[in-house]
């Protein structure tokens, strides 16, 4: 499978995400820059985490206008994939594929540790290797995850079963010192209504071998990697 | 051409929660100050536009602050619009 990596200046994270993909999975993976208008034939784009354009602004705010971002939208349009890990998961709400937007966490900090998050959808491309109710240990590192939504919208998001991972303790319950950033519902990512954008606060990529502590979230990019292959 | 400055103005709408605001307020309260309610923080920007006319600048302004100055599901937008560098 072809995976494209995206790099904006001030991406920090499309290393590991790159060396996951090619000697953790030995998936074929190459970079994509910002101002590239061509996919190169990937089969799932992905956003890697960082801090494109340093955050100037909104967090992805700049990087949603990116020559890139215009080709990201005609390929979601037609169905492809495309994953957004924490600073990419911001750039996709910012560029319209993804409702809400991430405040500052509640305790204005800059949080990096390892948290729980539940699955609440097994169906989709990226995560059919997860069976739903199933805890993963992953880390966050953001300072704006706090997810947001108006009532109206969060509601309709919820409805259509658009949350796909959700904080929670090490049991899989809902719990408020379980969410670390105040983020509504506790979402820590959702999918857009199509199936074929994710996007996630926590960091999959640095979670995909045994040695760097665990390997859960290989099984995400292992989902994508068996969706397209019965595709 | 005429050249106008804009001044932007965007804030967080009510009921979303500014964490940054409560904390600037909690220390103005420590600071033994009182009779400040609520703070809330926002950003200002200064544009400085070469176009034909002012109207020609309310349009372009109305429309980048929308499209690029605030996150319209969180932040609300006003602006004014003068002659000259002022």
């Amino acid at each position: 499978m072809r995976f494209g990596v995206v790099v904006f200046p001030g991406t920090n994270c499309d290393y590991d995400t790159y060396y996951v993909l090619k000697e953790v999975l030995k998936e074929e993976v190459f970079f994509l820059w910002h101002k590239d208008r061509d996919l190169r034939g990937a089969d799932c784009v992905i956003l890697p985490g960082g801090f494109s354009y340093g955050d100037y602004l909104r967090a992805g705010a700049l990087a949603s206008f990116s020559p890139i971002m215009e080709e990201i939208v005609s390929f979601v349009e037609k169905g492809g994939l495309v994953l957004g890990i924490c600073n990419g998961f911001q750039i996709l709400q910012e560029a319209g594929l993804l409702p809400g937007v991430m405040l500052k966490n509640k305790n204005l900090k800059f949080i990096c540790k390892d948290v729980f998050i539940r699955v609440e959808r097994d169906n989709l491309p990226f995560t059919k290797k997860l069976k739903k109710g199933r805890v993963l240990r992953i880390p966050i590192a953001h300072a704006e995850g706090n997810f947001y939504l108006e009532e109206d919208e969060l509601h309709r998001l919820e409805e259509r079963e658009g949350v796909v991972f959700r904080y929670v303790n090490e049991d899989g319950e809902l719990a408020p010192e379980a969410n670390p950033n105040g983020a509504l519902n506790g979402i820590a990512g959702v999918v857009n209504e199509k199936g074929n954008v994710l996007g996630m606060m926590p960091h999959p990529e640095r979670v995909s071998e045994p040695l760097l502590g665990g390997d859960e979230g290989r099984l995400i990019f292992e989902s994508v990697v068996e969706w397209l292959k019965e595709r | 051409m005429s050249l106008f400055k804009a001044r932007v103005y965007v804030a967080l709408k009510k009921g979303v929660l500014d964490p940054q605001g409560k904390a600037i307020g909690k220390v103005i309260a420590d600071l033994g100050y009182q009779g400040v309610r609520e703070v809330r923080q926002g950003k200002f920007f200064e544009l400085l536009l070469d176009l034909s006319d002012k109207e020609k600048a309310e349009q372009l302004v109305a429309e980048l602050s929308d499209k690029v100055l605030r996150n319209p599901v969180i932040e609300s937008v006003h602006f004014e619009i003068s002659e000259g560098e002022g």
